[in-house]
């Protein structure tokens, strides 16, 4: 009786949802749109600076030659202080540094399939004899869509999950739908599990296809395995809608609903780490954002797609994400009300 | 007397600042209508939503066969809520499939969607019917798992004076089945027409119990007699009781033909005079002091 139940509210929530054709459409349309409007904006050459990491300390700084010293005042370089070299041989690879120059060991580091990295040590050693190693790396260029296009699904996911069930399930107590579900011998826990599955087959569905649509004309890095990818996000899905079970528990007022769910998802879109680094933000702001389900979905996501790294990488995420999805679903099915 | 379907005990309901039922008793035999009236406020709808299990009494016993209520009740109850939105983009034939799964047990879908008048309105989304189609359908649902006791609450209010009559027509149609109906309505020739005992509640109480023609009798062995103001040059002088409403005197009293013998001898035309029993209205205000719709 419960799973004759459970399909008949799923299957009725399903159809709401898709012949709902603006809800869909947007649903389906936001992530395209900024992804496009993302690779056509970062795609084109706006600016031609180009970027070096200096790794130095006091010592190397005065010992350092002139031909360095002059390097360094060039103007349209960019010149950036590292203190982790390992993370700066990484955007080497990934063609988010041109070069990489460590005055302490008095070397230097390339990307030998970068033309700006080709330019860059070309200026270098116009200035003549400068006393550094050349060092190689490899790696394709990581280009901005490519980083920000998992914090992109995950926020995607995170509207449509919030929004989706929470504010649907307001809605519904306040126009007497739960009222009159109550009235049947439906049960909390089954409604509560159909809206998971629901918006949980939904997000899904939507997210491979604006993944894989988007990916035919942009192209993403991709050097992880899908399922963990699929995996990541379905568990981030799930996350989400449990937070908005908590939201949707007893608020009556789709106003306050709203309100509500402003809160939590806008602070989540700007400091989870969709748009740009946390690295070198304020620690209580990088502290916040752990608490975040879309910091960890995102840079779990991110991890996988552009380092290739599998589910024992990202188990940090994966474990707090796991136990903020009981957490949430426990205190939201325990909160819930249908009036 | 056999056993009563729904037997309610000491229903008591109590908010912090509100005494919403305050010791209701009444019970419901099977095959009747059991109407419950009331002004605005005086407990009706909080007493019918806890018998259906949407609130939880602060005390009292609501025996359902002999048992408390409980899954069986909900699964043999059917419920009409006043107002109850419908999931959009759902066609009228997809909610009667939804509603039907349910439920352990179903009535046959096909005779139900005749009988309440839907086969034209099938395919149609729930947020395109009109209030006369909607009604029906919500009576849909409120039958589609065959229930032994069903509840409607204020069926037909905004419905017009003939869908307002179909859907009496519904009801008794349910009523002949041998189904126990317990029917919440502001209309007193509803509850006139279609109930077989009423119990009026003000304040949380029942104030008065019976069949609405046994409550009449009780309370009143009067009449009322009706003329036009403009028939009667001064009505001041008249030796009876009388109201003006709204140009209208009437009279009330308990020998109509002295009433009348006494306006002709004063030379008072009667070629506009109505007489009426007292009715269920009459009763209401003299019960509760209130209109009807107050």
């Amino acid at each position: 009786m419960f799973l004759k139940r459970f399909f008949a509210l799923l299957n009725a929530r399903n159809k709401e949802f898709l012949r709902d054709r603006a809800s869909t459409s947007w649903n389906i349309l936001m992530p395209v749109l900024i992804v496009s409007g993302l690779a056509v904006t970062f795609t084109s050459d706006f600016s031609d600076q180009y970027k070096v990491g200096i790794f130095s300390d006091k010592n190397s700084v005065s010992q350092q030659t002139n031909a360095i010293t002059d390097f360094l005042k060039t103007e349209y370089i960019e010149f950036v202080d590292i203190t982790d070299i390992e993370n700066a041989k990484t955007k080497i690879q990934r063609h988010q540094l041109d070069m990489l120059i460590d005055t302490t060991t008095k070397q230097y580091w390339i990307n030998d399939e970068s033309p700006n990295g080709y330019l860059v040590e070309k200026i270098l050693h116009s200035g003549g004899t400068h006393g550094l190693q050349k060092q190689t790396l490899s790696g394709k260029k990581i280009r901005y869509v490519d980083w920000v296009i998992p914090g992109i699904l995950s926020m995607n996911m995170m509207f449509s999950a919030l929004f989706g069930v929470g504010y649907v399930i307001v809605r519904y107590r306040k126009n007497g739908m739960l009222k009159r579900l109550k009235a049947t011998p439906v049960t909390a826990l089954e409604y509560l599990s159909v809206q998971i599955v629901s918006r949980l087959l939904l997000i899904m569905a939507i997210t491979i296809f604006v993944f894989y649509g988007t990916n035919l004309f942009i192209g993403y890095a991709m050097h992880g395995s899908h399922l963990n990818l699929f995996l990541i996000f379905a568990l981030g899905a799930i996350n989400m809608i449990s937070l908005s079970l908590i939201v949707a528990a007893r608020i009556t007022s789709e106003e306050t609903a709203g309100g509500l769910l402003n809160l939590i998802s806008w602070p989540m879109m700007f400091l989870s780490g969709v748009w740009f680094s946390l690295e070198g933000t304020n620690p209580i702001v990088q502290n916040v954002a752990e608490f975040f389900p879309l910091t960890h979905v995102t840079a779990a996501a991110r991890s996988i797609m552009i380092d290739g790294a599998g589910l024992a990488d990202v188990s940090y995420h994966i474990i707090i994400l796991g136990a903020q999805s009981i957490v949430f679903l426990l205190i939201g099915a325990w909160t819930f009300r249908w009036e | 007397m056999n056993a009563p379907l729904l037997e309610i005990r000491n229903l008591v309901k109590h908010y912090p600042h509100v005494k919403a039922v305050n010791g209701v008793d009444f019970c419901l035999q099977s095959g009747t209508c059991f109407g419950l009236l009331g002004p605005n406020g005086a407990g009706k709808t909080t007493t019918v939503e806890i018998l259906e299990g949407i609130h939880t009494a602060t005390s009292g016993e609501i025996l359902y066969k002999g048992e408390a209520v409980g899954n069986r009740f909900r699964n043999e109850a059917g419920i009409m809520f006043q107002s109850t939105a419908l999931q959009d983009f759902i066609t009228v034939h997809e909610t009667l499939v939804m509603f039907a799964q349910l439920y352990p047990q179903n009535t046959d879908l096909d005779e139900l969607i005749r009988r309440c008048n839907l086969t034209d309105y099938l395919e149609q989304d729930n947020r395109e019917l009109s209030g006369g189609q909607r009604q029906r359908l919500l009576l849909a649902i409120a039958l589609v798992n065959d229930p032994d006791i069903i509840f409607l609450d204020e069926p037909t209010t905004g419905l017009d004076p003939q869908a307002r009559r179909n859907f009496w027509d519904l009801i008794e149609a349910i009523k002949s089945e041998g189904k126990t109906i317990l029917l919440t309505t502001h209309y007193m020739d509803e509850a006139y027409t279609l109930c077989d005992e009423i119990a009026i509640m003000d304040h949380g109480k029942i104030i008065a119990q019976g069949t609405p023609k046994k409550l009449l009798a009780a309370h009143f062995n009067d009449a009322i007699l009706q003329i036009p103001e403009s028939d009667i040059p001064n009505p001041d002088s008249l030796p009876f009781e009388l109201q003006n409403i709204k140009g209208i005197i009437e009279i009330t009293t308990n020998d109509v033909n002295h009433t009348i013998n006494e306006l002709i001898a004063r030379n008072i035309s009667l070629s506009h005079l109505q007489v009426r029993s007292r009715n269920l209205d009459d009763l209401f205000i003299e019960l509760t002091g209130k209109a009807l719709r107050a």
